[in-house]
């Protein structure tokens, strides 16, 4: 446990009848930092999350921000902001009202001139200074996501807490809006914590990302290295696409189609296990000594998808770029091969 | 939607209908009570007047009006936030609550006052005779109306989730349930208490057996005595309930804003 970290999660434990959502969970979180938990349903990030604004009970574990142990501490007395994945906005406030809640429910109340001062900026900086009077009935829900944001952010909140935000919005709006959120952290620094189920947004606009499963940290690094070197068959699995191929493992490399390639950490260390490789480590060639034969062929734009049977049998998807797939179509005989990079290889 | 012509006629035809049936009796109950005594012709007002010469009928309005506020605040300060509290924190006891609550509709009225008249003899001779008293078991009496209304209003709203955003900006439980939730479910508060309002001012069964002159037991003993005062105070108790009843803030349908639309 680094005692640099901002945020401490300590072997938090929870236990919802028979289902453990929480099982001895450990994060560290650097001041300014946004980490963002990502899992499948039920493996306990909207639990931390909630355990860290203070919304949840703990059985067991301990919370510290900023030095101080705040694991028992009641919500209110936490100061933390949180944008929820269901619109939250106060219906009967304007935009401006519900921005300026936090301010005036703090215990030095907030000066009328100064919490207006302050909505007027956070509203400039989530870009809706034009609707500070209206409604939320007026507001679309890309809007009021927005709004939350600002009335998080209000209150100066030690951390920033973001429980899948974007979830109830329409796929273009949650692109556009994501990146706004990672602008606006990186313009106000606050230290955040953003869980998703969506890799995609975890690894837009996370500096790093912490992979849960059923209430535990699987792996937590920085989106390129936990794309590019998992050290579990199931982050490997989850995070991204992979094609599982036999490989013999020995003396810290594997061979796989012919070529020994490093393994990385969490790999088994020796006998035949599977690989799993990204579909774009795959090298493809039109070759007369080859060994695999393209079974369909799918332009995705810049790059191609080759869905390729190995001559072992196996099925494999490998994504190219279009230029170098012009002359591969459906049925050419190609040479298979890998790139030089690091894998996972789990036991067979 | 738009109506076809036939459909509008339909309409109109059932509201004229329904108008009829509701202000016939209203409408008679005017014209009996600007009657003249005897066979003389034309109208009069004497009965409408001796309202307010009439020191029962004064005591009794008095005595409704303090009742029904005394039970707006208990349903304000009491009612409200406990559903309120059920609904946010112990969710396992919403059933259990509302069973609690619709008990008044199963037990019949002379049950009730059987059941407490021993209760109201002790507190006539040690505490109050003033019919106020009746405040405690009237606001028993309307739980079943308030408990739906609110229940309902809260069910329309994820209040669970405003009450979570209100906690983690910093307000305590009071200031959340009487500044953010409350205000969210002001359509189903205020219908829940207008409903009661109408409901004490209406109440007979129980201030009568329990020998307290209410509004409308003062109304029945003065039809004994001069009928067209009697429908005269009635018809104004029903009118000014009616004028509360509209005055009940509606929610309007809003149209959803879509992002699409603002794109």
């Amino acid at each position: 446990m680094s005692n640099s970290a901002y945020v401490q999660l300590v072997n938090l434990s929870k236990q919802f009848g028979k289902v453990r959502a929480l099982a001895g969970l450990n994060v560290d979180i650097a001041e300014g930092e946004l980490v963002a938990l990502l899992g499948p349903s039920g493996c306990g990030k909207t639990t931390a999350l909630r355990a860290l604004a203070g919304l949840q009970d703990l059985d067991a574990g301990q919370i510290i921000v900023d030095g101080k142990d705040i694991t028992f501490l009641a919500p209110n007395k936490r100061n933390m902001g949180m944008v929820f994945q269901a619109y939250s906005l106060f219906p009967h406030m304007t935009a401006r009202e519900n921005v300026e809640y936090g301010l005036r429910m703090r215990a030095h109340r907030t000066a009328s001139a100064e919490r207006s001062k302050r909505s007027a900026e956070l509203l400039e900086l989530v870009g809706l200074s034009t609707h500070a009077n209206h409604y939320p009935h007026q507001m679309s829900g890309g809007q009021q996501q927005r709004v939350a944001l600002a009335r998080a952010l209000a209150i100066q909140p030690k951390v920033l807490l973001l429980d899948e935000p974007l979830s109830a919005l329409d796929a273009k709006v949650r692109t556009q809006l994501r990146e706004e959120i990672r602008r606006i952290q990186l313009e106000v620094g606050t230290t955040t914590v953003f869980v998703t189920h969506d890799q995609e947004e975890a690894l837009g606009v996370a500096d790093r990302v912490g992979v849960m499963r059923q209430g535990v940290l699987e792996q937590i690094a920085a989106p390129s290295e936990l794309y590019e070197r998992p050290q579990s068959a199931f982050v490997a699995e989850f995070v991204g696409l992979t094609n599982p191929i036999s490989a013999t493992v020995s003396s810290g490399s594997a061979e796989i189609l012919g070529v020994q390639v490093p393994v990385v950490k969490g790999s088994i260390e020796s006998g035949k296990g599977l690989a799993l490789i990204r579909p774009e480590w795959f090298h493809v060639e039109a070759s007369t000594s080859a060994n695999a034969k393209i079974f369909a062929v799918s332009f995705l734009g810049s790059t191609c998808r080759l869905t390729i049977d190995l001559s072992d049998g196996t099925r494999v998807r490998a994504q190219i770029p279009s230029t170098e797939a012009s002359n591969l179509g459906i049925g050419a005989n190609v040479k298979v091969t890998l790139k030089s990079l690091p894998v996972f290889v789990k036991g067979a | 939607m738009k109506l076809s012509i036939p459909g509008k006629i339909f309409r109109a035809f059932i509201i004229i209908v329904t108008g009829l049936y509701l202000l016939g009796p209203l409408y008679g109950m005017l014209d009996f009570s600007t009657k003249p005594l005897g066979l003389e012709g034309g109208r009069t007002l004497r009965a409408w007047g001796a309202i307010g010469k009439n020191p029962d009928v004064i005591s009794s309005l008095i005595a409704s009006f303090s009742i029904a506020i005394v039970v707006m605040l208990l349903v304000f300060l009491l009612v409200v936030p406990t559903v309120i509290w059920v609904h946010l924190k112990l969710p396992a006891f919403r059933r259990p609550m509302e069973l609690i609550c619709l008990l008044p509709l199963a037990i019949p009225g002379i049950v009730i006052v059987v059941g407490i008249a021993p209760l109201y003899r002790w507190i006539s001779i040690n505490v109050t005779e003033s019919p106020v008293s009746l405040s405690g078991v009237y606001a028993m009496l309307i739980l079943p109306y308030t408990y739906r209304s609110l229940s309902a209003a809260l069910d329309l709203v994820d209040v669970a989730t405003l009450a979570e955003a209100a906690r983690t900006l910093g307000a305590s439980t009071m200031r959340t349930i009487f500044g953010v939730v409350m205000p969210t479910i002001r359509s189903g508060i205020m219908s829940g208490v207008v409903i009661s309002l109408a409901l004490v001012l209406g109440e007979f069964t129980i201030s009568a057996l329990l020998a307290f002159d209410t509004l409308q037991v003062v109304i029945y003993l003065l039809g004994r005595q001069d009928g067209k005062i009697a429908v005269a105070v009635a018809l104004s108790a029903l009118l000014f309930v009616f004028a509360i009843l509209f005055a009940i803030p509606t929610t309007k349908r809003r149209r959803v804003i879509l992002d699409a639309d603002i794109a």
